[in-house]
């Protein structure tokens, strides 16, 4: 039999990829280890090598294919002696047409286009891939929450009607917001590891340094502590640092300049003491990572005050609170999720799109139960929403966007529509934001309650590797939709 | 735990001239003392404005003290009497524009930098004409005018928060040099290293002092520090030159400041001054200093005060007792009136308690 060759996973995160090159032709003998393809992502460009010797008998997918699922059969390796199969089983689980054109395929003049990550390897752009004459493989599922942005309330006030939407993910709004702030203001530089000439270990910085250069994209040292203190005595003296954490996680060594120096500052100079500075990063759990890089941080910063904390959801959120934050003149805490980054949304196509901080946007108009969630959650939200509305119950979802400060009347406003409300969350129960929702809105609400505010979150325990643990120690569709069953009363 | 010098001694390797002293590093001082003749000169007139910046010092920790001790000043206390050459020295090497940014121990660095003592007392009494309203105490005061960037309560931090504004000078582009002020024992933490790491990877305008005051709280630099002698070369891993400074002469401390501040303004990168010096008051106002003997404590007063001997210079050089009694007495009534300030003015008014938090 002959052995299929897979397409790789480049990480933990990776869904699909772009079958960039082949450097191997059919009927070519291979050896283990000799690298036979190049794969791109939107972060990254890796090589495959061949994981057994024999002899290549046929390609599946041709160079250039874009959106080729993990572990989709890109070709099979022929042992000593097997004859390349007549018809090769192409894989006809999934017929759907790849999206055209990718959405993240920067113009040629865009100043954000990356740069190949191996120089020698030029990608071959001017060659079209040959028509394989079958319908190439396609997205094998979607990730989870929804491609594009919910429908935008009408109420967001700050954008005049009919402007024009473009489809952008995540990473690149993220990126959109600190290239366009950096325009405006010279004061603002980003500075961490690898944000420079890796263009960000999750490629957000991607283009930063081509455009503004080495003085105001820097990367730093692998030293947490000491350049989120550096970040902090930059922003006293004036500047507008942006500092990217790799992951959140690893902002635990600097969390003591975050709160002692950034957070505080201002109050105990009566005032005289600025520091607007915007720490940024991956926050909450990827995937299979493991408990030292699987956590919410939510609740810890919006436990502080003297911070701002926001969690956005959509790429529009992302931009324009994003650059809400980089203009604003206390510290900020600018939760991302790994998960999000390549997810794309209609982000408005505006002049300067900023959006409010401390705004929370319903993501759904819903009378019988209140789902509030933030960041990724918001996507098991609107799924259970879209599920419960099957069983006849209308969920209201809150994406609060902003976490400090809280816009708890929205959410009170809506619980006192549906009269009930479940939080969702990623993070831990104790002392979480949804603690923090169920007591206030306990306390604001209390006699318009119909059952007991209830919180879904992620299981008290440090975040499991194996896929089943993990699964239980995350928030999901079907548990949001027991709980707001249960509130509800229905079975 | 009072340790017995005896014990101290028998720990130091090296050969010791017989000065009668029995501590180690008391012999460092006196050899500097001998070598005095030969150390830098200040001219008539800054050796008159450095006693006169010094006995400012002196005279409001004396004064802080006092209040302290009549509970009109609360909480944590750390008074910087018997290190006033140090700032001063540095504060006289400094140009206009140059910032300095210090840890806890920072009244004396406050007052060097021309800040107003009556609201820095207030501040210490809590009251609402404080340099931060009332709302920071002995801690945590600033001043964007004077660029004094505080005022930290966390060991350790003026390193990497001091690297961070010399980014910003080179970063603009401007030819100021940020001093950052800490602690032997702060010398031992890992965000110390980081910045010199940084500072010397970007080139930026920082000088680091190190005020070896001898003790961190009540653990000695020797009982800490794996290698204690030489803290100034704390920073060769990183590339980074260092000095050892006799820190109870202002006229060795201005010599060397002026040094380390062209180094680090000609974008050499950074440098290290250690500043020998000593405390002679507890860590904080709680302290009973049971850590050392009276002893050790009186030699240092009587034998290397930095302010007793500017004032022997100052002698020696033509002024006369009353002129400088005048000086002391013009101090005094300054202080007396911050003092009568800081107890006069009201506190805070309640509204404060919410206000400055987010801006």
């Amino acid at each position: 039999m002959p052995t299929e060759i897979l397409m790789p996973a480049l990480s933990p995160t990776m869904e699909e990829g772009t079958l960039a090159k082949w450097h191997v032709r059919e009927g070519d003998e291979v050896h283990a280890g000799d690298v036979i393809a190049e794969i791109e992502t939107d972060k990254a460009t890796m090589e495959v090598e061949a994981i057994d010797d024999g002899t290549l008998g046929k390609i599946l997918v041709a160079e250039g294919t874009e959106h080729i699922p993990v572990n989709r059969p890109i070709a099979l390796l022929l042992m000593n002696g097997e004859g390349a199969p007549d018809n090769a089983p192409p894989d006809t689980s999934n017929a759907a047409p790849i999206p055209q054109p990718r959405d993240s395929a920067p113009a040629a003049s865009d100043p954000f286009q990356a740069k190949p990550q191996q120089d020698e390897e030029p990608q071959q752009d001017e060659e079209p891939p040959p028509d394989l004459g079958e319908t190439p493989p396609a997205v094998e599922e979607a990730p989870a929450g929804p491609q594009a942005a919910p429908d935008e309330p009408a109420a967001e006030p700050e954008l005049p009607s009919g402007t024009e939407m473009v489809t952008m993910t995540v990473r690149e709004a993220l990126r959109d917001a600190m290239a366009e702030e950096m325009r405006r203001d010279g004061d603002v530089f980003v500075m961490g590891e690898e944000v420079a000439q890796y263009e960000g270990a999750y490629k957000v910085t991607q283009g930063l340094l081509e455009e503004f250069g080495e003085r105001r994209v820097i990367d730093t040292p692998i030293t947490e502590y000491g350049f989120a203190g550096v970040g902090v005595g930059a922003a006293f003296a004036g500047l507008r640092p942006i500092v990217e954490f790799m992951t959140w996680n690893f902002a635990m060594q600097a969390i003591d300049h975050i709160v002692n120096s950034a957070a505080k500052t201002l109050y105990m100079s009566g005032g005289q003491m600025h520091c607007p500075i915007v720490f940024r990063g991956r926050n909450g759990a990827a995937a299979r990572v493991a408990a030292q890089h699987s956590q919410d941080f939510s609740s810890w910063y919006a436990h502080v005050p003297g911070l701002t904390v926001i969690a956005p959801y959509t790429a529009a959120d992302a931009k324009g609170l994003l650059k809400a934050a980089i203009r604003a003149n206390s510290p900020v805490i600018f939760l991302e999720n790994e998960i999000l980054y390549g997810q794309s949304f209609e982000v408005p196509k505006a002049e300067d799109f900023v959006l409010p901080i401390g705004k929370a946007r319903i993501a759904r108009e819903g009378a019988d139960v209140t789902l509030v969630s933030y960041s990724r959650g918001v996507a098991y939200a609107l799924d259970a929403a879209e599920q419960l509305a099957g069983e006849g119950i209308e969920a209201e979802v809150i994406d609060l966007r902003t976490l400090r400060p809280l816009d708890i009347a929205t959410v009170v406003a809506s619980v006192k529509k549906t009269n009930r409300i479940v939080t969702i969350e990623e993070g831990w129960p104790v002392c979480s934001i949804g603690s923090e929702i169920c007591a206030q809105v306990t306390a604001l609400a209390f006699d318009d309650l119909d059952a007991p505010p209830t919180r879904i979150t992620g299981a008290d325990v440090p975040m499991p590797y194996a896929a089943n643990l993990e699964t239980l120690a995350l928030p999901s569709v079907e548990k949001i939709v027991a709980a707001a069953k249960a509130v509800c009363y229905r079975e | 735990m009072a340790r017995s010098f005896e014990s101290k001694e028998a720990r130091i390797d090296q050969p010791k001239p017989d000065t009668g002293s029995r501590n180690f590093w008391l012999d460092q001082a006196r050899e500097r003392q001998h070598a005095a003749a030969n150390s830098p000169r200040l001219t008539a007139e800054e050796e008159l404005t450095a006693y006169r910046n010094m006995l400012l010092i002196r005279r409001f920790e004396e004064k802080a003290g006092q209040l302290y001790g009549m509970g009109h000043i609360a909480g944590f206390c750390h008074l910087y009497i018997g290190q006033e050459a140090v700032v001063t020295g540095m504060m006289m090497a400094l140009r206009d524009g140059d910032q300095i940014i210090t840890a806890y121990r920072d009244h004396g660095h406050m007052l060097a930098t021309g800040m107003d003592p009556k609201g820095v007392m207030a501040e210490l009494t809590g009251r609402r004409s404080g340099y931060s309203k009332g709302k920071g105490g002995s801690m945590h005061m600033f001043s964007v005018e004077k660029n004094f960037y505080g005022g930290h309560g966390i060991v350790g931090t003026p390193a990497p928060l001091g690297t961070g504004i010399a980014f910003a000078n080179k970063y603009r582009g401007n030819d100021h040099v940020c001093v950052s002020f800490f602690g032997e024992g702060a010398a031992n933490q890992g965000q110390v290293y980081e910045s010199f790491n940084m500072a010397s990877l970007w080139k930026l305008p920082i000088v680091y002092v190190i005020e070896n005051n001898h003790y961190a709280l009540g653990t000695s630099v020797e009982r800490a520090s794996a290698e204690w002698k030489e803290l100034h070369h704390r920073g060769l891993a990183f590339g980074i030159p260092g000095e050892e400074i006799d820190g109870m002469d202002v006229a060795a401390v201005k010599a060397a400041g002026e040094r380390a501040l062209a180094y680090a303004r000609s974008g050499k990168g950074p440098i290290i001054l250690e500043m020998l010096t000593y405390r002679y008051r507890g860590h904080s106002m709680s302290d009973p200093a049971k850590y050392r003997t009276r002893e050790e404590v009186k030699d240092m007063r009587e034998h290397h005060d930095p302010i007793e001997l500017v004032r022997q210079r100052l002698l020696e050089a033509g002024h006369d007792e009353d002129e400088l009694r005048g000086v002391d007495r013009d101090i005094r009534a300054r202080v007396a009136e911050a003092a009568e300030f800081a107890q006069d003015d009201a506190e805070p008014d309640p509204a404060e308690l919410t206000t400055d938090v987010v801006a």
